[in-house]
C-alpha cells in the first residue's frame, strides 16, 4: 500500500494582522524584552516580463514551427551541434544550419520527474532525455512521450525515437518532443 | 606567490529556515565565531583585516541586489577592500580561492572570506526553479527545468556505461547522514539505511528523496593570512594554533552549460588531455581505460565531471599531490546529489573512471570509527565528506564552499572534538585534506588542497 501524507501541503499565504502585539510603555525593560520577539514576516510579491531574444539562434525555433528540427554544423571539420550554436567552439568560424529532422535518433540517457520546478509541477511526471543522433556529435534536450513513466527501466537507453511537433507553436524547445520510432 | 595560511573559520548552524536573523546577522554569527576561535576581540581585529570577500549564488532568493556590500557594512569593515563572487553551486570554493589569491598576490595580509544564503523566503518548488535558472533559459530550463532531473540523467547514462547501482549509490547518504548525526552544525540528524534512501519518495528516477541535499539558510566564514598578517595578528594578542594549516593549492575548472553540448573524446585524447599523474603512470588503469573505450565509453560524456578533473590536477600539480587517495586523508566534496559525489570520486582521481560506484560501497570513503550498519569490505583510506557533506549538513550554496574550508581547517588543525563536542568525526592525525565546490551540471568546479605544516 502505498504511504499516505501525514503533513497538510501548506502556502505561504496567512491571514492579515490588524496591530502586532508591543509593549504599552518603552520603557527599559520593555525594551530589552524585545530582545525575545518572534520575527515578522512579510509576503513580497516580484512579478516580472521579460522581452527574451533567441538572437542567432531564432532560425532553430522558426524551423520546429514549420516541423523541422535544424542543428549546427561547422562547414571545414564538420563538427555539429544538436543544439544550435553560432560559431564552432574548435575552429570559432560561423557554424552554418543543417536538417536533423529525419536523422536516426535514439535515447542516450533519460530521467522520469515525479516532481519538478514550480513551473513544470503540473507536467509531472513527465520524462525528460538527451537524445543523440547519427553524424551528430552533441546531444539534445527534450521531452519523451509514449513510454510509461510508472515504469522507468535502463533499457529506454538506446531506444530508437523520432521527432514531433507541436500543431500550435508556443516558440519554445518543447515545440518538438520525441517518441519511440513507429508510434502512430 | 606568497604561502597563505587559513587560521580559523567559523559555520552558522545550517538550517532549512532561519527567520529570526537577516542574512547579515547569520553571517556575524560566523564571523564572530572565527574572530573569538583565536582569540581576538571584534574592534582589534576590525583594525587589522584588509579586506573581504563575498559569496552568494542567487539574487533571487534575497530578491536584494548588491547583498555582499550589506553584510560588508553589517560586519563594519566598510571602507575595505570587498567584493562578491558568483559561480553557482561553486561559489563558497571560488570564494575562498579569490580569498587566497587577495593574500597569494601580495593584495592583502589578512582576508575574511564570507558567504551565505538564504533559501527559505520562498517555497520549495519555487526555490528548485530559481536553482533551475542556472540553465540555459532558451534551451534548457524550458524543457523542463530541474535538477535533479538533470542529475538523473547523468545517473542513468553512468548505470548503462558502468553497471553502477541505486544501492551503490544509496551508500553515499548512509555515510554522509551517518557522518552528520555527530556534527552539530548539520541540518540533519538522522541515521538511515540503504533501505531508507530507497524507499523514501522517487524524486527523478532514480534518484529518490535521500539521494539529494536539501535547500538551506546559513553562513560559513574563513580568514585567511600570509606570513606577515599572521604576525600582525598575533602581535595584537590572536592565539593561532600550531602546527598551521597552509593552502598548497588551487584548481578551477568549467564546463559548457548545457551537458547536451558536452564532447565524448577518444582514449588519445583523454590520456593527455584530461588523465591524472596517477592514471597515466599505470599501466593497470591503462589497459583498463583502453577497454572500456574500445566498448564504446568516451569522455567526459554526460556523465562525468571534465571541470572537477580540470581542477584536481591543477590543485594536485600545484600542492605535489600524485596519488589523491592515498596521499589526502579527506576530501570535504560538493555531494549535492549521492551520484555526484560518485562521479566526483572518478573525477578527483580516488578511484578509476568508472568505477565510482563500486569505490563508494567499497567502504575506503567511510570513517573508520563510525557505524553505519553496512558490512563494508574495506577499511578507510580517505574519507570523503567526513562532515556530512551537502545531504546531510545542508546547501545554503553560497556559504557552502566556505563551509568545507572551515571544516577542513578544524580537521587539520586537530581540533574537531572542540567545535564539534564530539571527536568522533576527527580524522585521525590529518595531515592533508581537499575542498571541491561544483557548480551547475559541472559549470564551474573549484578543488583547494589545504595542509598541516610540519
Amino acid at each position: 500500500m502505498a504511504k499516505l501524507p501525514s503533513q497538510r501541503v501548506e502556502s505561504l499565504g496567512g491571514f492579515v494582522v490588524h496591530g502586532i502585539p508591543f509593549p504599552a510603555n518603552t520603557d527599559e525593560e520593555s525594551l530589552q524584552f524585545l530582545k525575545k520577539m518572534a520575527p515578522i514576516q512579510i509576503e513580497q510579491e516580484y512579478k516580472i516580463m521579460y522581452l527574451h531574444s533567441y538572437g542567432q539562434d531564432s532560425p532553430w525555433f522558426a524551423g520546429l514551427t514549420n516541423k523541422r528540427l535544424l542543428a549546427s554544423r561547422d562547414a571545414k571539420s564538420g563538427y555539429t551541434y544538436a543544439n544550435p550554436r553560432g560559431h564552432d567552439v574548435y575552429s570559432g568560424d560561423a557554424t552554418n544550419w543543417i536538417d536533423i529532422t529525419n536523422v536516426p535518433a535514439k535515447i542516450h540517457a533519460f530521467t522520469v520527474c515525479y516532481f519538478g520546478s514550480e513551473e513544470f509541477l503540473p507536467d509531472c511526471p513527465f520524462v525528460l532525455a538527451l537524445i543523440e543522433f547519427e553524424g551528430v556529435n552533441t546531444l539534445l534536450l527534450t521531452r519523451i512521450m509514449g513510454v510509461d513513466p510508472a515504469a522507468p527501466a535502463l533499457d529506454w537507453i538506446g531506444m530508437e525515437v523520432q521527432p514531433r511537433f507541436l500543431r500550435n507553436s508556443k516558440l519554445k524547445p518543447t515545440d518538438v518532443y520525441f517518441v519511440p520510432k513507429g508510434s502512430e | 606567490m606568497r604561502p597563505v595560511y587559513a587560521i580559523s573559520g567559523g559555520v552558522s548552524k545550517f538550517a532549512k529556515a532561519r527567520p529570526d536573523k537577516t542574512f547579515q546577522a547569520i553571517i556575524k554569527e560566523a564571523y564572530d565565531y572565527a574572530i573569538q576561535d583565536i582569540g581576538l576581540d571584534f574592534p582589534t581585529f576590525t583594525r587589522i583585516v584588509d579586506g573581504s570577500v563575498a559569496s552568494y549564488f542567487s539574487d533571487h532568493f534575497s530578491r536584494q541586489l548588491m547583498a555582499g556590500i550589506m553584510a560588508q557594512d553589517y560586519l563594519g569593515l566598510c571602507p575595505k577592500p570587498s567584493h562578491r563572487v558568483e559561480g553557482g553551486g561553486a561559489t563558497g570554493g571560488l570564494c575562498f580561492q579569490e580569498a587566497w589569491k587577495s593574500v597569494a598576490s601580495g593584495h592583502m595580509d589578512v582576508c575574511v572570506a564570507y558567504g551565505f544564503e538564504t533559501m527559505s523566503h520562498v517555497e520549495t518548488w519555487k526555490g528548485n526553479e530559481f536553482i533551475a535558472l542556472a540553465s540555459d533559459v532558451s534551451f534548457d530550463y524550458p524543457v523542463g527545468g530541474f535538477y535533479s532531473g538533470y542529475y538523473a540523467m547523468m545517473v542513468t547514462r553512468h548505470m548503462k556505461e558502468f553497471g553502477t547501482t541505486p544501492e551503490q549509490l544509496a551508500h553515499v547518504s548512509v555515510k554522509n547522514y551517518g557522518n552528520a548525526f555527530h556534527n552539530p552544525y548539520a541540518q540533519k540528524s538522522q541515521r538511515i539505511s540503504i533501505q531508507d534512501v530507497r524507499n523514501s519518495p522517487m524524486v527523478a528516477w532514480p534518484l529518490t528523496r535521500l539521494d539529494i541535499c536539501v535547500m538551506s539558510d546559513g553562513a560559513a566564514a574563513t580568514i585567511l593570512v600570509s606570513e606577515e598578517g599572521l604576525k600582525k595578528l598575533e602581535d595584537a594578542g590572536a592565539q593561532i594554533p600550531r602546527p598551521l594549516v597552509k593552502v598548497t593549492g588551487i584548481g578551477r575548472g568549467t564546463d559548457m552549460m548545457r551537458m547536451a553540448d558536452r564532447p565524448h573524446v577518444d582514449y588519445d585524447f583523454f590520456m593527455e588531455n584530461y588523465a591524472t599523474e596517477q592514471e597515466k603512470n599505470s599501466d593497470e588503469t591503462k589497459a583498463y581505460y583502453k577497454k572500456l573505450w574500445d566498448h564504446g565509453t568516451r569522455y567526459p560524456g554526460v556523465h562525468s565531471f571534465r571541470a572537477g578533473r580540470t581542477a584536481g590536477n591543477m590543485a594536485y600539480k600545484h600542492a605535489g599531490v600524485k596519488d589523491p587517495l592515498k596521499e589526502l586523508d579527506f576530501v570535504e566534496l560538493h555531494d549535492a546529489y549521492t551520484s555526484s559525489e560518485i562521479q566526483t570520486y572518478e573525477d578527483m582521481g580516488l578511484c578509476n573512471y568508472g568505477e565510482g560506484g563500486a569505490f563508494a560501497e567499497s567502504g575506503k570513503a567511510f570513517l573508520p570509527n563510525i557505524d553505519y550498519g553496512l558490512k563494508l569490505k574495506d577499511k578507510t583510506v580517505c574519507a570523503v565528506n567526513p562532515s556530512g557533506g551537502l545531504i546531510a549538513c545542508g546547501h545554503p550554496v553560497g556559504a557552502t564552499g566556505l563551509m568545507q574550508g572551515v571544516f577542513a581547517i578544524w580537521q587539520l588543525q586537530g581540533t574537531i572534538k572542540k567545535h564539534f563536542r564530539d571527536d568522533k568525526l576527527q580524522v585521525k592525525d590529518a595531515k592533508r585534506g581537499a575542498i571541491h565546490s561544483h557548480a551547475g551540471t559541472g559549470t564551474y568546479v573549484s578543488v583547494s588542497v589545504l595542509e598541516r605544516e610540519g
